[in-house]
């Protein structure tokens, strides 16, 4: 009787590690990852798809590496939604940096990762040899990663492919910065950002966002950029009701 | 690992806040952030939270023999440890300066107060005595060690318990937990150290900074209360004493 019943669980465990996810669901590392496939693409070939950020292919499956919610975006793309403060330099993100050092040709700028990123200083709009950018220790750029990824040091540079600026370079003065979470930045940044359009409603500020979480804000007074980086520090964990509640409370008691 | 560099906007942007007298988190000057204490399920396990500040306190004891020249009275040991846990600029197994600072500002504020009776902890003159070592870890770092290392050093010390100990002729028993009860240190009062942080050449003093207040301050001023027992004036700007006697009052008060 006792090994019947062992049986028995052993096949049911079994079964379970193949079940079945659908977007939305929060899933955890070491989940082997399979799908349902939505109707609307049913009609093309659907054999290709497409592993974002949290997934990665084991042999045959996929497999889930970071705990979070699993998102969808059309046709094929599937990645898991994570949150995390720690960030890791990615090729292609804009981020905030402080430079920490010049040396010879190039400025040392901390990122926030676990090295420092190296800034060509004729990485710059309009930069040549004679024609220096003016750029000292501890300002800030927004630039954007050219070369990130594990094996080497991590370059940053602040034009884009054509040469031109195009928003990027030394700023910051009058500013305050501050440090959120890498699920936050992501949630500002989004094309659609809700925080953002709350946020608007409130007051003229400027603001720049870096992907590895650190934003900085300007606005008239220095009550009043106080008050939109605090706000922005607590719309961490509130959902989409708290906040509007907190905005509209501020708004009303605010000068 | 390195700590994030302090830009110079940020720089700019505290001080010229100061100037307006606002602070970041829209605290006024004598403003404390709120403290949390709570205890351990261990006699002499305390933690303390000075808003995002954490600092944990262990206090142990055991039988040792006295220093020759003080037969009567205890030992007490106190130990600071900052984890790399509290913040990237704090490495293991290197003694930096503010740990030593903090150790020496703890050491004066607890032993040269003669809060704990240490007769009381003789058990045998001149062979046996209590050792009660006092162990503060720094769990995360946001301004202000020395205030939180303080009170959880204190608070541990009377939340602790030390076994029981019965002499029969020159046999000394240690009882354990379940055979008597533990008895309690005998403290006298409570000293708690009060920060207070220099700006403007001196001219402006803002209570408890937080960790980047701590980064563009002038200096800093350390008073253990309710009388002013030690105080340790450090940086530049120290000259205003006057001033600074008059705010510890007003803030202890």
């Amino acid at each position: 009787m006792v090994c019947l019943f062992d049986c028995v669980i052993l096949s049911c465990f079994y079964v379970i590690i193949h079940l079945v996810y659908k977007v939305g669901d929060v899933l955890l590392p070491g989940d082997v990852f399979s799908f349902q496939m939505p109707e609307s693409i049913t009609d093309s070939k659907p054999e290709k798809v497409v592993c974002g950020p949290g997934l990665r292919r084991n042999g045959d499956e996929v497999l889930v590496c970071k705990s979070g919610i699993l998102r969808h975006k059309q046709p094929n793309l599937y990645w898991i939604d994570s949150q995390q403060r720690r960030y890791v330099p990615g090729k292609g993100e804009s981020v905030i940096g402080i430079i920490t050092s010049k040396s010879g040709d190039i400025f040392k700028v901390d990122v926030g990762g676990s090295e420092q990123a190296s800034l060509s200083y004729l990485a710059f709009e309009g930069a040549t040899k004679r024609n220096r950018p003016n750029v000292q220790v501890g300002d800030l750029v927004y630039s954007q990663f050219i070369i990130a990824n594990k094996d080497m040091e991590p370059e940053l540079v602040c034009i884009d492919s054509c040469g031109r600026a195009n928003g990027m370079g030394v700023f910051g003065a009058g500013g305050l910065l501050f440090k959120v979470s890498l699920g936050l930045v992501r949630r500002l940044l989004a094309p659609q950002s809700e925080i953002a359009k709350d946020l608007e409603k409130m007051f003229p500020f400027e603001i720049v966002v870096g992907m590895n979480g650190r934003v900085w804000v300007k606005s008239k007074t220095i009550q009043q950029t106080l008050i939109v980086a605090n706000l922005l520090e607590s719309c961490e964990n509130m959902t989409a009701q708290q906040r509007q509640t907190l905005f509209r409370r501020v708004a009303d008691g605010s000068i | 690992m390195r700590d994030t560099p302090l830009s110079n906007c940020e720089r700019d942007f505290l001080l010229k806040a100061i100037q307006e007298k606002k602070r970041l988190d829209g605290r006024q000057t004598y403003d404390y952030r709120s403290i949390k204490i709570s205890f351990g399920t261990d006699y002499g396990c305390c933690f303390v939270d000075l808003g995002k500040t954490r600092i944990m306190a262990q206090v142990s004891c055991e039988l040792i023999t006295p220093k020759e020249n003080r037969p009567n009275e205890g030992l007490i040991f106190f130990n600071i440890e900052l984890s790399p846990m509290a913040s990237p600029a704090f490495e293991m197994g290197r003694q930096s300066e503010l740990l030593v600072k903090l150790n020496r500002q703890l050491e004066r504020c607890l032993r040269n107060s003669k809060c704990i009776d240490t007769e009381s902890l003789c058990v045998v003159s001149g062979e046996k005595v209590w050792q009660i070592r006092v162990d503060v870890h720094l769990l995360n770092h946001d301004g202000n060690l020395m205030d939180a290392a303080s009170i959880a050093a204190i608070a541990a010390l009377c939340h602790f318990r030390r076994p029981d100990v019965g002499i029969q002729g020159e046999e000394v028993t240690v009882y354990s937990t379940e055979e008597r009860d533990p008895i309690p240190l005998s403290i006298y009062h409570m000293p708690i150290c009060v920060s207070f942080s220099f700006f403007q050449q001196g001219t402006y003093l803002l209570v408890d900074p937080c960790e980047r207040e701590e980064r563009v301050m002038d200096g800093l001023m350390l008073n253990t209360c309710l009388d002013i027992i030690t105080m340790a004036l450090v940086g530049q700007g120290a000259d205003n004493i006057e001033d600074g006697y008059e705010h510890t009052l007003a803030t202890s008060l």
